[in-house]
């Protein structure tokens, strides 16, 4: 089992023609990924990689049918139109890889997806992948094995290190999810680990997170008061990082008195969730917790 | 983006929220002029972008035109936290019996604006969050509704304004979400909002940070964007690096903002200190990492440099053509730790190795090795 999407799903490429686009069709093509059409306004007609381009969402899905997930990589000034389109034309899950988008486009494309029912992973993602059964996003494939430890994180590359370590320990994984680097992003931790509790191929859960915010505070709490729960080992990156400046996630902020590394290790602890020191600490802190 | 306060009071001010008159003056005779026209008694405030300005003794009282002379000369040219103070904002002197706080901010895991209202005007918001938090009103503003002219009631029940003021208490709260949505604003805050003396609200003290995201839309203000920055980070910024000072002596590039901090934060784990944050970003050519590679190991506090390169879309083989070319064009002699893994790994080993340099799988055994060499 997984969460939001698996190899059946039925995926449209939004920027499919630009060069990001292109190239990760290429590669989600390779890994399995069921990409029935991509849209670029203005391109209809053309192809990307053997897969049909549209002028517009309506007429991919009159030609295919039913979409399941949308990847949009458009530019960040065209973002918000791409995920209204694919909003109202029904499809259920947006990931949005797209970086640099205005922080109140953000905030009303997330309410109205809210509203209509529809998850957003991202902006600013790597996306979301099931090893072995698709990847809606530009993670290097090989890095992930498949398993049954969740991953969920704020951040792209780190997370590939994460998964280097979880697999030189013989650990898989079930689904990874990038939230995305932006200061509000379509899901947060409390969300994804919902998705991971009722996903029986879950058996555990790693949160990547990092500073700014108070998403991991906010988790921790919900955590801590739940009955039932599955183990979940932390990793907080920016324990380093200085108040008010932003490290290269929009998000990645201590600001107003929140966000700090200080305040997330210990909102962490006290729900009982290990805070590992370091990437390499996570696997010896997953054995601990499943009693390896 | 931080606009100055004398900016921001520009902008609220066009909007209807009532501020102190006032003129910039960069310098004595200037803010003796200013006094002179505004009655004698002014407060003098130094335009800088640090926080902390008022304590740091950024603000003096002057009661006449000859003392606003003289505050201004021992202000002008002074350091403010390592800011030099180029301008004041010379205001009238207003009599107040009481301060607020009142900001419209964005509320991150709620995913909507949020206003905040305290009646403990004059105190840092990061401690009105810590230690008052039930000094504290937040009203969420859903982002497809917009404002409702409630949310002002709400705000006047819990800071004790009279009745006959909640209509001035709306518009100034209707004015700063126009503000907020119209300048793609992430915090409009007036800290304080004073009650006069005699009654009516005003603005002493304003401060709005744009999102950097939408500077596109905003020409006017995309000019100004990065004038707080360090020499160094405004090099790193010409060159398209996401990029922070630090105060220790190792270097750090990475690729992606979460692995460049876990770099730092590993670093300081084995007891060392980073110099600075830099992410190369995703898919780096030689070309960038050169650049990267340049402006870390110029920066004189630099002992050692450590590149920490996660390659997926980033090859490791255009990551090492890079640093090698950065060292021979510069001629730089200073020690580089590598830790290279992922895509065309072998091949930029290869690279790096016959150059000399050593290059390590393990992120936790290149920290070590970099922290034992600043120590030689």
């Amino acid at each position: 089992m997984v969460i939001l999407v698996d190899r059946d799903t039925r995926v449209l490429v939004q920027g499919i023609t630009g060069r990001e686009g292109s190239f990760h069709t290429k590669l989600m093509l390779e890994y399995g990924t069921k990409i029935v059409a991509g849209v670029t306004p203005g391109k209809g007609g053309l192809e990307v990689h053997g897969i049909p381009v549209y002028d517009s969402i309506a007429e991919a899905v009159r030609e295919h049918g039913m979409i399941d997930a949308s990847i949009i990589f458009v530019p960040a000034r065209f973002a918000a139109e791409a995920v209204y389109e694919a909003i109202d034309n029904n499809i259920k899950v947006i990931v949005v890889i797209t970086e640099g988008i205005p922080v109140h486009d953000e905030l009303r494309f997330i309410r109205y997806a809210k509203y209509r029912g529809v998850h957003i992973v991202g902006p600013n993602t790597p996306g979301l992948m099931v090893p072995g059964q698709t990847k809606l996003g530009i993670m290097p494939s090989h890095v992930f094995k498949p398993g049954r430890i969740g991953l969920v994180s704020r951040s792209g590359t780190l997370t590939y290190e994460v998964a280097r370590e979880l697999s030189k320990h013989g650990y898989g994984v079930s689904t990874v999810l990038g939230l995305g680097g932006d200061p509000v992003t379509g899901l947060n931790f409390t969300e994804t680990y919902d998705l991971f509790a009722s996903d029986p191929g879950t058996e555990a859960i790693v949160l990547i997170g990092e500073i700014g915010g108070d998403a991991e505070e906010r988790f921790a709490k919900y955590y801590k008061n739940l009955g039932d729960k599955k183990p979940v080992v932390a990793y907080i990156a920016g324990k380093t990082a200085p108040p008010g400046k932003r490290m290269g996630h929009a998000g990645a902020i201590i600001s107003m008195g929140m966000g700090d590394y200080g305040s997330k290790k210990n909102a962490l602890e006290k729900a009982g969730i290990p805070v590992v020191d370091k990437p390499s600490d996570i696997p010896n802190a997953l054995d601990r917790m499943l009693k390896k | 983006m931080k606009l100055f306060e004398y900016e921001a009071k520009g902008i609220v001010s066009k909007y209807g929220i009532p501020i102190p008159h006032g003129e910039l003056a960069d310098s004595p005779e200037k803010a003796r002029e200013i006094a002179v026209k505004l009655g004698g008694e002014v407060v003098l405030k130094s335009q800088v972008l640090v926080g902390g300005r008022g304590l740091a003794g950024g603000i003096k009282i002057a009661s006449s035109p000859d003392e606003a002379y003289d505050a201004a000369s021992k202000l002008l040219g002074s350091t403010i936290k390592g800011e030099k103070v180029k301008l004041l904002l010379v205001e009238e002197k207003i009599c107040f019996e009481k301060e607020y706080y009142l900001s419209l901010t964005i509320d991150r895991s709620n995913r909507s604006l949020v206003y905040l209202a305290s009646p403990l005007g004059g105190v840092e918001i990061e401690d009105l969050v810590r230690k008052y938090p039930d000094k504290l009103l937040k009203i969420s503003v859903d982002p497809l509704i917009g404002y409702n002219h409630y949310y002002a009631r709400q705000v006047a029940g819990f800071l004790n304004i009279p009745r006959e003021y909640w209509r001035e208490l709306d518009s100034i709260m209707y004015a700063m979400y126009n503000v907020m949505s119209e300048y793609d604003a992430e915090l409009v805050e007036f800290n304080p909002l004073a009650w006069r003396c005699g009654g009516g609200l005003i603005a002493l003290d304003a401060k709005i940070l744009i999102d950097d995201n939408s500077l596109f839309k905003h020409s006017e203000l995309k000019e100004k964007y990065g004038r707080e920055l360090s020499e160094y980070e405004k090099k790193a910024k010409e060159l398209g690096f996401s990029y922070v000072e630090l105060d220790g002596d190792i270097g750090v590039i990475a690729n992606g903002a979460g692995l460049t901090m876990a770099t730092m934060d590993l670093i300081l784990l084995h007891g060392g200190r980073p110099a600075n944050f830099l992410d190369v970003g995703g898919g780096a050519s030689r070309d960038r990492v050169k650049e990267a590679v340049k402006l870390v190991v110029s920066h004189p506090r630099v002992k050692v440099l450590l590149v920490n390169i996660f390659g997926g879309i980033t090859r490791c083989d255009e990551v090492a053509n890079g640093i090698v070319e950065a060292i021979r064009e510069t001629g730089l002699n200073k020690p580089i730790i590598i830790r290279l893994l992922g895509t065309n790994e072998e091949e930029g080993r290869r690279i790096l190795s016959s150059e000399g340099y050593s290059v390590f799988s393990e992120i936790d055994e290149a920290v070590a090795k970099a922290i034992e060499l600043t120590r030689r």
